[in-house]
């Protein structure tokens, strides 16, 4: 029998005020198993905590009840104070008598009722409590990013200068991301390319981070500290550590009219390939679809202007496992697709473009060499339509778009209007939008500025219609603000295309048993104060697979992850969390029912001999947990039909116990 | 195959090609379009209102009508299928004005029951394009011809579910069919103006003609609709180049337009 003592706490009077703490800690003196019962202002204060221990001492206490706020608050200072007055830690059970009882309830007769009903199943539950021991785990200190944009760039880099060996996985030839793409920066202007490419080369120079570039991860076993994971090196038919990037072979490729991704189709690149000149690595990549060599082997041009033989046509893909202690999710985002959204003519008219079009078509490096010119007729456009908004904020046809605000573009189309304005004064820009949005250190300002200083016709209204008719691009649209139809003849319009993550995140997702929201968005383990952790241990998110971010914000978010990675890499052992789930062997079938529900892939299944009553053995299949990887959630508790599995500081009997003392 | 057919009051009058033409083109592809006896007119108009249910009887007794004799609903004329698509899913999700309506129904109690399709949505998911394009005896070679959606026909599209409202391919895909290259045009979903004609013919005129000149722009030689009203307004506002409603060519395409007594 245990030795229970209750501490009722009046949080001031916050619980006081609609519980008799005094009837409580009377009433609970004469539960089973309790030998002291008490009362006090703040328990969790220095005084409190010591009037714990002194009890524990002075009558011998097994078990601690304390009747107070929810154990999100404190549960941990208990155990500690526990712990300090050498009881197992988890011998502690706390009774939130304030979230879910005192503030919710106005009567005190009802408050101090339920109170009591909830003291009572503490103590029942107290009294089946075993002291439990957490396990440790070793720790693999090198890190996986996933995704070299410029959240991974920044992660590997903050990781890598606390002196931890990093791997970036990037599926795209080149590291870089979407920024590599971008003209200029907001708010401050500065050039893209300018600030990336130098951290591109550092991450490169660093002799602490590997780049696996066109790879994909493909598969991820085991949990946080040791995480095994395979990397698909996809065969570019060249060979990386011979290559020099020189671009001769570039030339020489007769193959020339497959799309450009780099600019978005709007010109188009060889079937060899570097995606840009400041590409890292900068290595030559074949496209398979396009190689004429590789499709029905005739060519072979390339190999032979190599000088440093580089070329490989019978490269294979390549598969490599490595162990790492922390995974970072750098996946990234993609405008949305304007299929869905012709009113606007992207698919009928060359000139209707995304905001990431116009980027490349200002980029000195894009396929107008910086010069702003209609795609279709090669003119320079007078007068440009902007359209904010497309698909975001989209609730009345989320099947179009999406509900969320995508946060970047308002910022990013006050930079096209005012870049424009400024190279092109001659030039008419109209920016229709539903609100403007701009949250952000000098954000606002430099949303002025576009307006009162450039002159760019904010208009709030969206455009309902754009029909292209010869040359001209007829926009109809609402002015909410003069309550009337506007008409405009324009020769360009610019879509705010909405944002989503990038298509790869779902897939990787559940190779991480990490969750994400209905619009695929990582999850963080809390959304203020876990922001870059994701539920999962051991899976961290930087950037904008955990929702809509500008590149200041992803660059933050970057070095938050990265910190979070090097303080888990610099531990030696991790502690577990002993309240995870164990099997009883002797009563599991190995029906496989917990496997299925186990939502971390904790749960596997081994062969063990038993002996049996005449004295033979039999090999049966059990269930076996793997406590490092069980965050100790119960569903297999539930799922399992023969009652062998179990949780550790929630066992079954524990709950009954608990339920039972309430139904009393 | 039979199945209920509403074709609505213009239709046997100032569209009668519209009736005349599905009913003969459907018995080539294998539909028989069955009348629904004593059907009403479907009201013209939706209203949102959810006490207005005088206007919504007739199509709640055409629905009835179809699911009695087990049944889809095949409508073909675009502001019929409109009101009777709304009204059949206002029956399903409704049940303030379900209850409401089925008080008058003699018939018995209606619910949601009937599947209504479009003539256009019966071509492409009953018959297949494919099987169309197999029983064309004149393919339109050559021709170029715009489809002329109209504002009603897609639109609302939770409930309409028959197209992607703003980048449509259902008519196109027909056009195809019958042998002919669609046009591809920005107004093809728009609003031809309308029940607007009757009250301000200056706004339906430029409606009418902004849809004409940029089906013209885009190298259109006819336009093809499957509404009346649309059909109306851009004749009237002086369409340069035919417009024909679509079952109209698909006779033509078929080969059962010429013993038409009309």
């Amino acid at each position: 029998m245990q030795r229970v003592g209750v501490f009722v706490c009046w949080c001031g009077s916050n619980i006081a005020g609609t519980v008799d703490v005094e009837a409580v800690s009377e009433a609970l003196k004469s539960e089973p198993g309790v030998v002291f019962s008490t009362n006090y202002q703040y328990m969790c204060s220095q005084a409190g905590q010591d009037m714990i221990i002194d009890a524990v001492k002075e009558h011998n206490l097994t078990g601690i009840v304390v009747c107070s706020c929810s154990p999100r608050m404190h549960e941990a200072t208990f155990r500690k104070t526990a712990a300090a007055a050498g009881l197992n830690p988890y011998m502690v059970e706390i009774a939130n008598i304030r979230e879910q009882c005192s503030w919710v309830h106005k009567d005190m007769l009802t408050g101090t009722e339920k109170a009591i009903i909830l003291g009572k199943a503490a103590v029942a539950k107290v009294n089946l409590n075993t002291p439990l021991t957490p396990g440790e785990s070793p720790v693999t200190k090198r890190a996986l990013v996933i995704g070299g944009g410029i959240a991974g760039i920044q992660t590997a880099l903050d990781i890598a200068d606390a002196g931890f060996p990093v791997d970036i996985v990037e599926k795209k030839p080149t590291i870089g991301g979407k920024m590599a793409q971008l003209d200029k920066t907001f708010p401050t202007l500065d050039c893209a390319a300018c600030i990336l490419t130098p951290k591109m080369v550092d991450v490169a120079q660093n002799d602490k981070i590997r780049i696996f570039s066109y790879s994909e991860v493909s598969e991820i076993k085991g949990f946080v500290g040791n995480f095994d994971v395979t990397i698909k090196k996809n065969a570019r038919f060249v060979n990386e550590d011979i290559c020099t990037g020189c671009g001769a072979c570039v030339d020489k490729c007769p193959m020339k009219k497959i799309p450009n991704e780099f600019n978005l189709g709007m010109d188009n690149r060889k079937a060899i390939y570097i995606p840009f000149a400041q590409a890292v690595p900068k290595v030559a990549t074949i496209d398979p679809n396009a190689c004429n060599m590789l499709k029905n082997g005739k060519c072979g041009l390339c190999a032979k202007v190599c000088t440093a033989g580089a070329i490989d046509y019978t490269q294979k893909d390549e598969f490599i496992e490595e162990k790492y202690g922390a995974i970072v999710v750098a996946t990234g985002f993609n405008p949305i697709s304007m299929d869905k959204f012709d009113e606007f003519a992207y698919n009928q008219s060359k000139d209707v473009i995304t905001s990431l079009e116009f980027e490349r078509l200002t980029n000195a490096a894009g396929p107008t060499a910086g010069k702003l010119l209609r795609p279709s007729d090669g003119k320079h456009p007078h007068t440009i339509v902007f359209v904010q908004c497309v698909g975001s904020r989209c609730d009345a046809c989320a099947e179009k778009g999406k509900e969320y605000c995508s946060k970047i573009c308002c910022m990013y189309t006050a930079k096209h209007a005012m870049l424009t304005r400024d190279k092109y004064p001659d030039t008419e820009v109209y920016v229709f939008y539903i609100d403007v949005r701009t949250p952000g250190k000098n954000f606002d300002e430099f949303y002025r500025r576009a307006v009162e200083e450039y002159g760019v016709k904010y208009i709030k209204g969206m455009v309902g219609k754009v029909t292209p008719e010869g040359d001209v691009l007829k926009v109809q649209a609402s002015d909410l603000i003069a309550n009337k139809q506007l008409r405009i003849d324009a020769d360009l319009v610019v879509l705010a295309a909405a944002i989503e993550p990038d298509k790869s995140a779902r897939p990787l997702a559940t190779m991480l048993t990490a969750s994400m929201d209905t619009n695929d968005f990582f999850t963080e383990a809390h959304p203020k104060l876990r922001p870059v952790e994701s539920p999962t241990a051991g899976v961290f998110l930087s950037g904008t697979c955990q929702g809509p971010k500008d590149i200041p914000e992803t660059v933050s978010q970057a070095g938050a992850a990265s910190s979070k990675v090097i303080g888990l890499l610099a531990k030696d052992k991790l502690t577990g969390n002993p309240c995870v789930a164990s099997s009883n062997e002797l009563m599991c079938n190995g029906c496989s029912s917990c496997e299925k529900v186990c939502p971390y892939g904790a749960i596997t299944y081994s062969d063990k001999e038993f002996r049996m009553p005449d004295r033979t053995t039999k090999v049966r299949r059990i269930a076996v947990v793997n406590p490092a990887v069980c965050q100790g959630c119960g569903a297999c508790t539930v799922a399992c039909p023969s009652g062998a599995m179990d949780l550790n500081g929630f066992a079954n009997s524990q709950i009954m116990a608990e339920v039972d003392a309430i139904c009393k | 195959m039979k199945v209920s057919y509403f074709p609505g009051c213009t239709l046997k009058n100032k569209a009668k090609e519209l009736d005349v033409y599905s009913v003969k083109s459907a018995e080539v592809l294998g539909i028989t379009l069955e009348e629904i006896e004593n059907w009403q007119c479907c009201g013209g108009v939706f209203t949102t209102a959810r006490d207005e249910v005088a206007t919504k009887l007739s199509s709640v007794r055409a629905l009835k009508y179809a699911l009695d004799k087990e049944q889809p609903l095949v409508t073909v004329c675009s502001a019929c299928h409109n009101v009777i698509k709304q009204t059949n899913y206002a029956m399903q999700n409704d049940k303030e004005f379900a209850d409401k309506v089925n008080r008058y129904m003699a018939e018995g109690s209606y619910n949601g029951e009937t599947e209504v399709y479009n003539y256009l949505e019966m071509l492409r998911d009953m018959v297949g394009f494919d099987a169309v394009k197999e029983k064309v005896v004149n393919p339109l070679k050559g021709k170029k011809i715009a489809a002329y959606y109209g504002c009603l026909l897609l639109r609302p599209n939770s409930v309409m579910r028959m197209d992607d409202p703003e980048n449509p391919t259902i008519m196109e895909d027909l056009i195809k069919a019958m042998g002919a290259d669609p046009i591809v045009y920005a107004k093809r979903n728009e609003c031809c103006g309308g029940y607007i004609s009757v009250e301000s013919p200056e706004a339906a005129k430029r409606n009418s003609n902004a849809v004409i000149e940029n089906a013209k722009a885009a190298g259109a030689e006819m336009i093809i609709t499957a509404c009346p009203l649309c059909k109306y307004n851009l004749v009237k506002n002086g369409a340069d180049i035919p417009v024909i409603y679509f079952t109209e060519l698909l006779a033509e395409a078929l080969g059962v337009k010429e013993d038409t007594n009309e």
